[in-house]
């Protein structure tokens, strides 16, 4: 990560993969084109966005199940419901903003309240566009985990987002994904046994001196700083919750028990408010079960615009500065 | 009321009359029950309710799920009383379910939501949601390849929602002649005059402008929405169509037409038996007859 070159500013296209890192390109547009070749009902739908989300390669494939439907947020929401009333399965993606700040209601009551079938997908999630607060979701979860009913899913690269999209695809309810589009980084590949799966969290290294509870782009600066900590002789634990709601509580207590007097860190590509470190800790306390908690998420504020690696370094979200916090907690 | 001169029978508007009455008196029940509701609403959109139902819907009674049904949607949730209204005059819902009106564990709650009603296809009640699921409903229907219709149920003031114009752009671009927007202009609102809120004129002009087939009729008069739901239904045009229906809230009872209006209009506890005796009197009803 110390490689500094030219960085370009307001990269709204920019790849959060690290520089010879293997990358996926669309891996959701791909996965949901062969989950459509099984699932006659699944349709795409847009709000003037299916080229950055990846639906383009679903548009190509199937035509006449794509729907553009204009920069109309609300419209996409509430159309994606009555497709999903009459028995369709509608991908529906835009950016993470505006399907949380402009569309909430319109998913809230047409959706959610009637459980309906409706796959909310959306790209720049957290952190993932140096555009500035028009265009960083860093409060998405929090708006959408107060929406009962809703199924929020967080996945880490592009291997959970082939295995999410066929499992969301399948699922009977409603669902929010968080969504890294373009060049996705691969960084699951290595563990052999892992499988994404809705509802559950899944241990990908154990390691006795700290444990780091993860989801999204998080899990792999987790992975990363588990790899530069372990050269140190630290040896970290790394608990992927690719699921934010409902939370996968009994792995997530036995993992901090198992943790017990270890420091325990809940790192999140979201505002530390309402987001998964919250839920954790709010697990944690009503369950009694006592930790040496710590939070590694964006603040509470509205972002800088600038180079990704930049922000990703200011805001303590890059995997130098997750080893230095728990370098930091380490050593305290 | 005079006879039709657009070749509509006679006999089929006195039927229509004597649905609208029905769905009244059915409408003033519900109210009578926990003595209030949106009644000059449900009075007002009486012969609507009676047109679209009882000429145009396809649906059976006893399967409100019917797959080949026509969908009435009803975005504006406050106005179930009338629908839930027209619902028991259709027997898709039990009449008995008149006295449990807005009761606890009824099934007749006072904002209209899909999950409490037969044949109440959406959850309503936030306003600007109805006519963007009857664009999707609508796309779906064509994808089914299916002869079914979408009718939504607007209201005046859902007009100042912006997703409705959304909705109505996307249903001329995607030429969704499968579905029909009727909307009740009472010119009222929650604070106000609709007009007085936020002028919503010229209304046909405006659903024009975004390529609709367009209506506009006096909607408390039998034959006008006849011929006007005559011709959007069967129009060949691949075009949406809308119905713009101008109503008098409380029509059919005299002392409620002439009250002063407001969006919850005010009924005493004495004259619920007041508003169902006038309604008695305009329809020429007796007794006996209420309930053939």
């Amino acid at each position: 990560m110390s490689v500094k070159k030219k960085l370009k500013t307001s990269a709204m296209i920019a790849s959060i993969a690290a520089e010879g890192q293997p990358t996926t390109a669309a891996p959701f547009g791909h996965a949901l084109v062969e989950a459509a070749q099984g699932n006659e009902r699944i349709v795409g739908m847009t709000a003037d966005l299916g080229k950055y989300t990846d639906l383009h390669v679903f548009a190509q494939q199937f035509p006449d199940r794509y729907y553009q439907m204009g920069m109309a947020e609300q419209l996409l929401m509430s159309a994606g419901a009555g497709m999903a009333r009459e028995g369709f399965v509608p991908f529906v993606t835009t950016y993470s903003v505006f399907a949380s700040r402009r569309a909430y209601d319109f998913i809230c009551m047409a959706i959610a309240e009637e459980r309906l079938n409706v796959k909310i997908v959306s790209a720049l999630p957290g952190l993932t566009t140096g555009y500035g607060p028009s265009h960083q979701a860093t409060e998405d979860i929090a708006i959408f985990r107060g929406m009962p009913n809703l199924t929020i899913i967080d996945p880490c690269d592009a291997l959970d987002i082939e295995q999410a999209t066929p499992a969301i695809a399948d699922f009977d309810g409603p669902v929010y994904m968080r969504l890294l589009r373009g060049k996705v980084p691969r960084v699951l590949d290595r563990f052999d046994d892992y499988q994404f799966e809705i509802g559950k969290a899944k241990r990908l290294m154990s390691g006795g001196d700290a444990l780091i509870i993860a989801s999204g782009l998080m899990t792999m600066r987790a992975i990363e700083a588990a790899d530069e900590l372990a050269k140190q002789g630290v040896k970290v634990s790394v608990l992927h919750c690719p699921t934010i709601k409902p939370l996968d509580n009994a792995t997530i207590i036995e993992e901090v028990r198992r943790h017990a007097g270890k420091p325990v860190f809940v790192a999140e590509n979201h505002t530390v408010v309402g987001g998964l470190g919250e839920a954790v800790a709010g697990v944690l306390i009503r369950e009694q079960v006592m930790a040496n908690f710590h939070q590694i998420g964006l603040p509470d504020e509205f972002l800088d615009a600038g180079a990704l690696p930049t922000l990703h370094d200011r805001y303590g979200i890059s995997t130098r500065e997750v080893v230095r916090k728990v370098e930091g907690v380490l050593a305290a | 009321m005079e006879a039709s001169s657009v070749g509509v029978e006679q006999n089929d508007i006195e039927q229509l009359r004597q649905h609208a009455y029905r769905i009244r008196r059915n409408a003033l029940l519900m109210g009578e029950v926990q003595g209030q509701g949106y009644v000059g609403q449900a009075l007002g959109v009486s012969d609507v309710l009676a047109v679209a139902y009882f000429r145009h819907l396809n649906f059976k009674p006893s399967d409100p799920e019917w797959e080949g049904r026509d969908r009435f949607l009803l975005s504006i949730g406050h106005y179930a009383i009338a629908l839930y209204a027209a619902l028991v005059e259709a027997g898709i819902v039990d009449e008995q379910e008149i006295d449990n009106y807005g009761s606890d564990d009824s099934i007749l709650p006072m904002s209209g939501m899909a999950a409490y009603t037969p044949g109440m296809e959406i959850t309503g009640g936030s306003l600007g949601h109805g006519l963007g699921i009857g664009v999707g409903m609508a796309l779906g229907l064509k994808r089914k390849q299916s002869a079914s219709r979408i009718y939504n149920l607007l209201s005046d003031g859902e007009l100042n929602e912006g997703a409705t114009w959304e909705a109505a752009a996307s249903a001329a671009h995607w030429k969704l002649d499968n579905l029909v927007a009727i909307v009740d202009v009472n010119d009222q609102q929650a604070d106000d005059k609709s007009s007085t809120v936020l002028n919503y004129e010229p209304i046909a002009d405006k659903w024009q402008a975004f390529g609709w087939e367009t209506w506009r009729v006096d909607g408390n008069n039998l034959e006008a929405l006849v011929e006007a739901f005559d011709a959007a239904v069967n129009s060949t045009s691949d075009k949406p169509r809308v119905v713009i229906c101008n109503t008098l809230m409380g029509c059919g009872v005299p002392f409620l037409e002439e009250r002063d209006k407001t969006h919850f209009i005010r009924v005493d506890e004495n004259e619920w038996s007041l508003a169902l005796q006038q309604l008695d009197e305009v329809y020429g009803v007796t007794g006996q007859e209420q309930k053939a």
